[in-house]
């Protein structure tokens, strides 16, 4: 028990941001518990926010579960992470200008040229393109844990198109409706200035051809994409419409979408779809998703698309190793958030170790994603791990390996009453014009005892997370 | 040399198709070899659209055609003055690192066989030597012959099979080049095709392989030799799809069909 | 607005409209089979079948209109694109596609609908009375055009709901007429000879217009009279009448609204113009299953061109 830090307790002591909602805990008898959750869970189908799991079949309409106990910061403890995030989300963007630039980076020898020049996100397409504001990353989610009061790890960075600030949202508002007395009680920050953020935040980086107030839609894969409730979600709340491929259209020099009143021009197009699939012209000729042509738009400068392609080569796995270097060369700061230690098993040294203590490591997939493909040692069988070894041998350079760490716990209802459970953090960081955060994130819960695994594909919770005013 | 270009590619669709969407890299590409006289694009009813040079120093230029559109003809004609570099791509402004060209594609891949063969380049010391080499084996492997393979063969087929056209040579050539570590990469263009008939297609296409210290030089298994001054250079890509001087997709279920129709002419005989 | 949205709001009331069509075809369906002719039952299964539109596809999977196969089919059956399962789930999705377009009542509406029609659908069939499907159909229907027209915004969303429900409801009541004219009256010398009165009356209660229609002309129920009230009446809301005049009047609002007058406006009103100078003898005179015929085809023009102008997208 002992081993892992608890955020509300520290031994018999309630830590301070917790120390209100101890009393609140406390007052709630089991029978009000059950009727809140209920209540909770009514709301979120109402509001028809659901989640399907990629390739599990079963119920499109599944809800993620929803914790109601929520994870506190303190305004200095998020204060510290606040800046790390900023300098980290800086930092990738100033990588990615500089990789599809001159490559200072590379030329200096800070990182390996292969694992860039010849990386799978790599977009040959956008060398030579700086982006409006040189922002190449808009919305950068940091995936966080923590292990200790004042020990942070960075776990991954997404700079493609981070899901779940739906969750962020949603979560509050839930809790906003179910215990008023909670928000008054505590001075809590809010989050729902988030998408009016985002909204400015895209406007700013409008190309340089648009001379209007920006028009800025938001591209969906569909309807049957599992994110595609926040896709309309975030539409709605940013009062943009919300488009498919065949809802747009390239002529000219610009891009149109097809309106009642006739084609209207499109400047910015906030994307959800993968760089493989948005321009079929360009990249995947069997795409039915994408608008053929828009690349070529693009690059001329007649529309701006948030992340801009090729964004990707900044949060691959291998290359988050050297995130922190990229700080250090871009920024001349030291990162003020770590990198979790992690092994390559591409380099002979590190596949040597990795092999000899797989079960004592977590071993991911350089391009999985969603807790697939994923070993973690000491929760496996002999059997799993032997036949993961296997995996790992056949193509080394597909694996990263890194230590199991104790991640943090927060008190999570569950069956029995009030329990510790493992989370993990991600903020989510707004880069254009100017570089923003809002004072929240989505805490992801492993609501199984003992799991460390939180994706909410393999049976992971959400809570709302909140940042305690001064 | 003075050459002149006229190319005409016309499409045809079996019913109308509601618009067209074209992209096209057919601009001589800026390097010493070659200094463009006049030279002009056009496309039936087409409207213009973004224009740039691309990271790999190409310059891009999409069109658009409004429907309901049967057919569209696109038309290029103009005069390049050309040098013999003896194949070696100099003063051209390009970002894309090299190393970005050993990135394999479906058509490029390389099987045993091509393994095998880009293994006997390995006799040669340094990398030109080997690159001239590779390109004498893939024009022993692969007999020309058209009508053999067709736009979607890849090299390990066409190797298979001994026989194919330029895009061929050139996808075997390049897949032979990256797996002995060399970046290479796919080149369109046109060749002026002399009265003896000693050079094959107008409409051409031949591989580039890096080699350091000189840069870019083009290979042409095809034709055995370095392009020189009879060739023009258009654009570059990872293979014949990437490297193509027009991509084109239009919207509607017409079935398209392609005609066309490349004259080159030296105008100093 | 997006026309993709424009056509999803436009194909949910379709296919609510479509929807309780089919509820009212098993309904009077039920009726009939409780009279005692068994040939009767037998035509006027077909002739409901057709009327839907889907008589080939009956057959072909079924063979014999027995009433428990003619309720999987227009219930239940999801290869039926018309049965009520397949329209409130396409109305569903539609609706769930432009979430953001509806009000939470509209969008409760659609979802309960659909909701329920899940828990039906793992009910035991013996448990299932017709008379409840058909009353759980147009009750649902009803909830959902309510939740419209109380709720949504009068915007150009709720034009394109209209214009849906309009289009729909004019093309099923011109072919449920169609249907009972041409297919079982083929003898010209029965027509207005009062012998067709309770195929006639079967016809009304289709339209879920008997009670209506008695109040509206009293006496005797005689082909004219329903010609009339089925087509020229602005007082019943299934009329020809009506549904061209919703369509106009929806369509001139938009015609406002985006400040550009349009083909399918112009239309619209050519065909709300004429219907309203056709007297009854006119239709007899032009023949009845030629007028609706007619109807049909201008009806589907009209669609062609809505689709066209604002639906598709590709107006220049």
């Amino acid at each position: 028990m002992s081993q892992y830090f608890n955020e509300m307790y520290d031994g018999g002591k309630v830590r301070m941001p917790y120390a209100r909602l101890e009393d609140w805990m406390n007052a709630m008898p089991a029978s009000l518990r059950t009727l809140k959750q209920a209540e909770a869970e009514d709301l979120f189908r109402r509001i028809g926010i659901t989640f399907a799991v990629y390739g599990e079949g079963g119920d499109p309409d599944r809800l993620i579960p929803f914790d109601m106990f929520p994870r506190v910061f303190t305004a200095s403890e998020w204060a510290r992470l606040e800046k790390g995030i900023k300098q980290r989300a800086r930092a990738l963007n100033a990588f990615l200008v500089d990789v599809y630039g001159r490559g200072e980076i590379i030329r200096a020898g800070r990182i390996p040229s292969r694992l860039v020049y010849q990386n799978e996100a790599f977009e040959k397409a956008v060398v030579g393109m700086k982006p409006p504001k040189g922002v190449y990353s808009h919305i950068v989610g940091i995936d966080i844990v923590r292990t200790g009061p004042d020990e942070f790890f960075v776990l991954e960075d997404n700079c493609r198109t981070p899901s779940g600030v739906s969750y962020m949202l949603e979560n509050r508002e839930i809790m906003m409706r179910m215990f008023p007395d909670l928000f008054r009680g505590n001075r809590i920050e809010p989050v729902d200035r988030y998408p009016e953020i985002l909204r400015r935040t895209l406007a700013s980086v409008a190309p340089q051809k648009c001379t209007n107030e920006p028009t800025i839609v938001l591209l969906t894969p569909g309807h049957f994409n599992s994110a595609y409730y926040e896709h309309s979600f975030l539409a709605d709340l940013m009062g943009i419409e919300l488009v498919e491929g065949q809802d747009l259209f390239v002529e000219g020099e610009f891009v149109w979408m097809r309106t009642t009143e006739g084609p209207k021009k499109v400047d910015v197009v906030y994307r959800r779809i993968d760089d493989a699939f948005i321009d079929p012209l360009c990249f995947r000729p069997d795409s039915m998703l994408g608008v053929p042509g828009l690349m070529d738009v693009y690059r001329s400068g007649g529309v701006s698309i948030c992340s801009a392609p090729g964004a990707g080569v900044a949060d691959d796995k291998a290359v988050y190793t050297f995130v922190p270097e990229m700080v250090r060369f871009y920024l001349g700061e030291e990162p003020i958030l770590q990198n979790v230690p992690t092994w390559q098993c591409g380099k002979e040294a590190d596949l040597r170790y990795v092999l000899d203590n797989l079960s004592e490591l977590v071993v991911k997939e350089v391009h999985g994603s969603g807790g697939y493909g994923m070993l973690v040692g000491p929760k496996s069988t002999k059997d799993q791990i032997e036949s993961f070894r296997m995996k790992i041998k056949a193509d080394p350079g597909n694996y990263i390996a890194q230590p199991t760490l104790a991640l943090s716990t927060t008190p999570t209802f569950v069956a029995e009453g009030v329990a510790p459970r493992h989370v993990d953090l991600r903020p989510y960081c707004l880069v254009g014009e100017g570089i923003e955060l809002v004072p929240g994130a989505l805490t992801r819960v492993a609501l199984t005892e003992g799991s460390l695994v939180v994706n909410s594909s393999q049976g992971g919770g959400v809570k709302d997370t909140w940042v305690l005013a001064e | 040399m003075l050459l002149s270009v006229d190319h005409v590619t016309r499409y045809r669709y079996d019913q109308p198709v509601r618009a067209v969407m074209q992209s096209h890299r057919l601009t001589p590409s800026a390097f010493d070899g070659q200094k463009v006289r006049n030279w002009k694009v056009s496309v039936t009813d087409g409207i213009p659209g973004g224009a740039f040079r691309d990271g790999a120093g190409d310059r891009v230029q999409a069109w658009t055609v409004k429907g309901p559109v049967s057919e569209i003809e696109v038309h290029v004609v103009g005069t390049v003055e050309t040098l013999d570099l003896a194949g070696v791509l100099r003063g051209h402004r390009e970002m894309v690192q090299p190393e970005v060209y050993l990135v394999d594609t479906l058509p490029t891949e390389a099987d045993a066989a091509l393994a095998a063969l880009a293994q006997t380049a390995l006799a040669e010391e340094g990398p030109l030597a080997r690159a001239h080499r590779l390109a004498a084996v893939v024009a022993d492997a692969i007999a020309y012959r058209p009508g053999a393979t067709h736009a979607h063969t890849t090299a390990a087929e066409a190797l298979a099979l001994g026989e194919g056209v330029c895009q061929d040579h050139a996808h075997a050539l390049i897949a032979c080049a990256r797996v002995i570590g060399l970046p290479a990469r796919y080149v369109s263009g046109y060749l002026f095709a002399t009265a003896d008939g000693a050079a094959h297609e107008a409409a051409h296409a031949w591989a580039e392989i890096h080699v350091a210290g000189l840069g870019w030089v083009g290979f042409d298994p095809a034709n055995r030799c370095c392009p020189d001054e009879r060739y023009i250079r258009l654009g570059s890509g990872l293979d014949a799809q990437d490297a193509a001087p027009i991509r084109g997709i239009a919207r509607g279920l017409g079935v398209e069909s392609l005609d066309v129709t490349v004259a080159v002419q030296n105008l100093q005989q | 607005m997006l026309s993709r949205t424009a056509d999803n709001l436009f194909w949910i009331a379709r296919y609510m409209e479509r929807a309780e069509t089919a509820a009212r075809l098993l309904e009077v369906g039920s009726r009939i089979a409780l009279l005692p002719s068994a040939a009767g039952y037998r035509n006027e299964w077909d002739s409901l079948l057709q009327a839907s539109g889907n008589a080939d596809a009956f057959a072909r999977k079924y063979g014999d209109p027995v009433q428990r196969n003619i309720e999987s089919f227009l219930f239940f059956d999801r290869d039926n694109p018309s049965s009520v399962a397949s329209c409130i789930t396409t109305a569903r999705e539609n609706g769930r596609i432009v979430r953001t377009a509806l009000t939470t009542q509209v969008w409760d509406a659609l979802n309960t609908a659909f909701q329920e029609l899940r828990q039906l659908e793992r009910t035991p069939r013996s448990e299932l009375e017709l008379s409840r499907l058909t009353e759980w159909t147009m009750r649902h229907a009803a909830m959902v055009r309510g939740a419209i027209e109380a709720t949504l915004l009068r915007n150009d969303g709720w034009d394109f709901l209209n214009i849906g429900y309009s289009l729909e409801r004019a093309d099923n009541t011109a072919r449920l007429m169609d249907v009972k004219y041409y297919v079982l009256l083929p003898r010209v010398e029965f027509v207005g000879s009062g012998l067709d009165n309770y195929q006639w009356t079967t016809l009304l209660r289709a339209m879920s217009a008997h009670r209506a229609f008695h109040w509206a002309y009293g006496g005797e129920v005689t082909a004219a009279k329903i010609a009339h009230f089925l087509i020229l009446n602005p007082q019943c809301p299934r009329s020809l009448i009506t549904c061209v005049e919703g369509l106009s009047a929806h369509l001139d609002r938009l015609a406002r609204l985006y400040g550009a007058t349009t083909e399918a406006q112009a239309q619209a009103r050519g065909m709300l113009v004429a219907l309203s100078e056709t007297r009854e003898d006119d239709i007899f005179d032009e023949g009845l299953h030629d007028f609706l015929s007619r109807f049909i085809r201008e009806t589907a023009a009209l669609g062609s061109l809505i689709h066209e102008t604002y639906l598709s997208g590709d107006m220049r």
